[in-house]
């Protein structure tokens, strides 16, 4: 076991477990909530950390400390160059026109207006387009990072209302969108499916990352028939778009054979390989780079845009700026299915759970493996006797649904945290209280061990913050003026994921410093920063002297950022770049020297130094090992181990959340006053970027709560609000004072302890809002969003 | 014709339909004001004009012949940053970073509007001057939308800008 001796470390694993419970739940407003925590459910440490071996797992150094981001300075002087903001020599603009119906062929496309008109340089529509690869959708293939497996542009078909029928290529922007208004498209329109009933009729169960979204255990049906106390309930959750405040936009250039792209991705590599494919090139003949970009959400990924620009750059032979206007976005980058739920939930009148069911239906298209998997939080956060978990999804003539901020949960958690809150008011049970008697002490669905849980604690500890008042089957709100005023509470759930692919190199130079290499995603969580602090405590360095370069496919690995996994992922990689590197680093010691002959197993990094682990007295400064082999720098690349962690344990983050609304009893008019989130989610790598992030995930939350619609045409398959203007989400005065916290107890079967905070603030607020509207009001709202018509 | 920029001068374009936003981000290569949804709805491409915020996607760069036209790289000086970027690093007011030049810039104008005692749509009193409150701050970043979710963070750095008052 290798034990780091810094000063600020703590020596043995004893110390290091109180140390992780000094600091618990160091909340983002820098209070300190130590003594809050009442006979801690798991003050014991989870199974397996004595043995992790880890050494940052139990002793973190300078991790959590809360730096600002390392992009900062360039993103406040507007120096940060998004992917429409680099230029080529001889770049034009590219403009889209859209189909305007759902399905059929396309008759005839008369561009000779667009062609004529001042600027134009190329129009490429189905009948000059090159011949290309349809690309490979995310979960279709292990390098997919499609929207969909449509062939772009290789006939007149027409798949959706809204695809891209012609590109045209001009010298300025406002040419470009003047001359796609002249181009006019005829069109033999077929039939379509368009309304969620057609598509839904005979849904068949849904395959999602590689198993059946079903889960049966016991006969749920005939468990909730004779439960003493029982709610069946159905919700509807709505279409939804990311609404990324970057549109998509690439620029690209075919330079000497390699196809250079200034892109926005959540993963550059991936990006990269897939494109390369539907062009039958090579992935090494393709430089894609995307530095910053402007937001994701899970809708930064590869769409045809991306293809029909680099496709009309090739035969145009000049550079291509394609920037989608926020319609284009609409019109060609999906955003989340809607689903319709239903929670049954059977209890005894001590609230044990004895049946849960949560089943339901959504919609896809034929062309994609993404089925929104909203029975996931249900399969891990609460014990019931019996089961019936089930999502049924049927196919629509649509543009391609997608990932949007945690898939999954963020609408099904919306339902069975109504569902509980209902329960709980029938059996006139606190619904604190019911969650913890329905706390598991294993996985309710694969029998695993937790690696890491301390949800009670959660629930505990937002209570407090919060003020909850405790409740036992009446509503405890009450009248201010013309608001009405309510309290509610929900669970957070997210799983832990790390996808295969991780990678990292990592170079030390003569002058003290390392060089960090990962081809990794950055979209505002701040890589940079939190892979620099991890770095420099894992090699011994001053966080200042660990620089990170990152955002560009010719660099290690095939990281991306979804799934609130990339950290974990690069957490594990650089793990094994500092392996590699310490194999490296003793292969070099001199002989007489200190450390010679040691294995390399032996040694680690400390103050600027290889050290022996067991006595890191025993060293040799990176200076003088350096020197004395004659080099002025030593490099090391090492491929991630794949994720066998999370096969072994059930890994999970979890959190409470508790909200205060007012409703004006008038207008109807929603506001949300006050809210609290407590989270367990491992090691806090940065308490700055991570408050951060919570809190965004709890505003897109109560913003799908409150006004999130992306309202779809039935009739001919077309969206009808486009448009920031149209499709509503918070501004400043919507957003009240989040206050977060954290347990911050690491799971030792997670890299560096962290298992990933990206999503899970997406997951119960909206819950949470729904059930504080009825305390205030005695109005259940089950159909999102919570609009003020429906509280008139 | 000329606009001035950031104190220098540049040819007002002759296609008439061009923005002052793509003349910006286009034409002149300083896409530091950034192109949200080009509409008015988002405020990402907020600017000063004679000290006072517009949206630049609005507004077409021919009305601004003989105007002095103030960008988010206008804002600080050589090395150093001005205050609220520096406030905005400090109290973590972004993640991304695309919406910041236009929260940026129109906070920039909010502090001005204090200081000439504007009201806003929730002053109590329209003869008052208003109170430098989060209400007050918070109503009047209203046009500039995140998604991220740094919403708490913009305000921070905000309200400890306009209660400065050495700045």
């Amino acid at each position: 076991m290798t034990q780091p001796s810094d000063k600020r470390s703590v020596p043995n694993a004893d110390n290091g477990l109180k140390l992780n419970r000094r600091t618990m739940l160091a909340g983002s407003a820098a209070t300190i909530a130590v003594a809050a925590l009442s006979g801690a459910a798991t003050a014991e440490p989870a199974p397996g950390l004595s043995d992790a071996r880890d050494p940052l797992v139990r002793s973190p150094g300078g991790l959590g400390a809360a730096r600002p981001r390392r992009d900062g300075p360039l993103k406040v002087r507007g120096e940060a160059r998004f992917a429409a903001e680099h230029t080529f020599p001889g770049m034009v603009y590219g403009a889209l026109v859209f189909s305007t119906i759902a399905r059929g062929t396309i008759r005839a496309i008369d561009t000779e207006a667009a062609q004529a008109a001042p600027g134009v340089v190329f129009i490429m529509t189905h009948e000059n387009a090159p011949q290309l690869a349809p690309p490979e959708p995310f979960y279709s293939s292990p390098t997919g990072m499609a929207g969909s497996s449509l062939p772009v542009m290789q006939d007149a078909s027409v798949h959706w209302n809204g695809q891209p029928v012609a590109v045209v290529l001009a010298a300025t922007q406002e040419e470009a969108d003047h001359a796609a208004s002249l181009v006019s498209v005829a069109y033999d329109a077929a039939d379509a499916v368009t309304s969620f009933e057609a598509a839904t009729a005979g849904a068949e169960v849904a395959k999602y990352a590689g198993r059946d979204l079903q889960y049966v255990a016991g006969d749920a049906e005939a468990a909730l028939a004779e439960a003493a106390v029982s709610v069946d309930l159905e919700f509807s959750t709505p279409r939804q778009n990311h609404n990324q405040i970057e549109p998509h936009a690439v620029t690209v250039a075919w330079q000497d054979g390699i196809l250079r792209m200034h892109d926005c991705t959540q993963g550059v590599d991936l990006s990269a390989i897939t494109i390369a494919k539907v062009f039958g090139i090579a992935p090494s003949d393709v430089h894609l780079t995307a530095e910053f970009v402007g937001g994701g959400l899970g809708g930064k990924t590869l769409w045809q845009y991306h293809i029909l620009a680099a496709a009309a750059a090739r035969l145009a032979e000049r550079p291509v700026r394609m920037t989608l206007s926020r319609e284009g976005v609409y019109r060609i980058c999906g955003g989340r299915a809607p689903t319709r739920q239903r929670i049954a939930l059977g209890a005894g009148s001590d609230g044990r759970l004895t049946a849960l069911i949560h089943t339901g239906t959504t919609v896809k298209i034929a062309h994609n493996a993404m089925t929104e998997p909203f029975i996931d939080a249900s399969e891990h956060m609460y014990r019931a006797d019996a089961m019936h978990l089930e999502v049924r999804v049927g196919t629509m003539d649509m543009l391609a649904n997608t990932f949007m901020r945690a898939p999954g949960s963020a609408v099904g958690t919306f339902p069975l945290e109504t569902a509980l809150d209902e329960l709980a008011e029938k059996l006139g049970i606190d619904p604190v209280e019911l969650r913890i008697r329905n706390e598991p002490d294993k996985d309710p669905t694969t029998g695993k061990a937790f690696s890491q849980r301390a949800v009670v604690e959660a629930y505990r500890e937002g209570a407090r913050r919060f003020g909850w008042q405790r409740r036992s089957g009446k509503r405890l709100g009450r009248r201010e003026g013309e608001w009405l005023v309510g309290t509610g509470m929900a669970s957070a759930y997210y799983p832990y994921k790390r996808f295969p692919g991780g990678a990292a190199r990592i170079t030390l130079t003569s002058d003290g410093k390392a060089l960090v290499e990962v081809a990794a995603a950055e979209m505002g969580m701040g890589t940079s920063t939190a892979t620099a602090a991890v770095a420099a405590e894992r090699l011994g360095l001053a966080y200042e002297d660990v620089d990170v370069r990152y955002g560009d496919n010719t660099l290690p690995g095939s990281l991306i950022a979804a799934g609130s996994q990339q950290t974990a992922a690069i957490g594990a990689s650089l793990t094994a770049a500092h392996a590699a590197l310490v194999a490296e680093l003793a292969a070099l010691v001199p002989e007489g020297a200190a450390l010679h002959g040691q294995p390399a197993e032996a040694l680690t990094t400390l103050d600027r130094s290889l050290v022996l682990a067991a006595n890191p007295a025993e060293r040799i400064s990176f200076a003088d090992l350096l020197a004395r082999s004659g080099r002025t720098s030593i490099s090391a690349e090492a491929k991630a181990p794949p994720p066998a962690e999370a096969k072994e344990w059930s890994m999970h983050s979890t959190g409470a959340v508790f909200c205060e609304v007012k409703v004006n009893a008038i207008t109807g008019e929603l506001r949300i006053s006050r809210i609290s989130g407590v989270y367990d989610c491992g090691r806090i790598l940065n308490e700055k970027l991570a408050a951060s992030q919570f809190r965004g995930g709890i505003i897109m939350s109560l913003s799908m709560a409150m006004m999130e619609n992306t309202h779809f045409d039935e009739r001919n398959g077309r969206i009808m609000n486009p448009s920031l203007a149209a499709y509503y989400m918070p501004a400043h005065l919507d957003v009240p004072e989040i206050d977060v916290a954290w347990t911050g107890i690491p799971d030792p079967h997670a890299p560096t302890g962290a298992r990933g905070i990206g999503e899970i603030g997406m997951n119960g607020p909206s819950a949470a809002v729904a059930n504080a509207i009825y305390d205030a009001t005695g109005q259940r709202i089950r159909d999102l969003p919570i609009t003020l018509d429906k509280l008139m | 014709m000329a606009i001035s920029i950031n104190g220098q001068p540049y040819d007002v374009p002759k296609d008439a339909r061009v923005s002052l936003l793509d003349l910006l981000r286009d034409t002149l290569d300083r896409p530091g004001t950034k192109k949200g949804c080009n509409q008015g709805a988002c405020g990402a491409c907020t600017v000063l004009v004679d000290g006072e915020r517009i949206l630049a996607c609005l507004a077409l760069a021919a009305q601004y012949d003989g105007r002095s036209v103030t960008t988010i790289e206008g804002l600080a000086r050589d090395d150093s940053l001005h205050p609220l970027q520096a406030l905005f690093v400090e109290h973590d007011g972004f993640q991304c970073g695309y919406c910041t030049p236009g929260q940026i810039m129109s906070a920039v104008a909010l502090r001005e509007e204090f200081e000439r005692g504007s009201p806003s749509g929730v002053s109590p009193d329209l003869q008052a001057s208003p109170e430098r409150s989060r209400a007050e701050i918070k109503e009047r970043m209203s046009g500039n939308l995140c998604r991220c979710g740094a919403h708490n963070g913009i305000i921070d750095a905000i309200a400890a800008y306009v209660s400065e008052d050495s700045l």
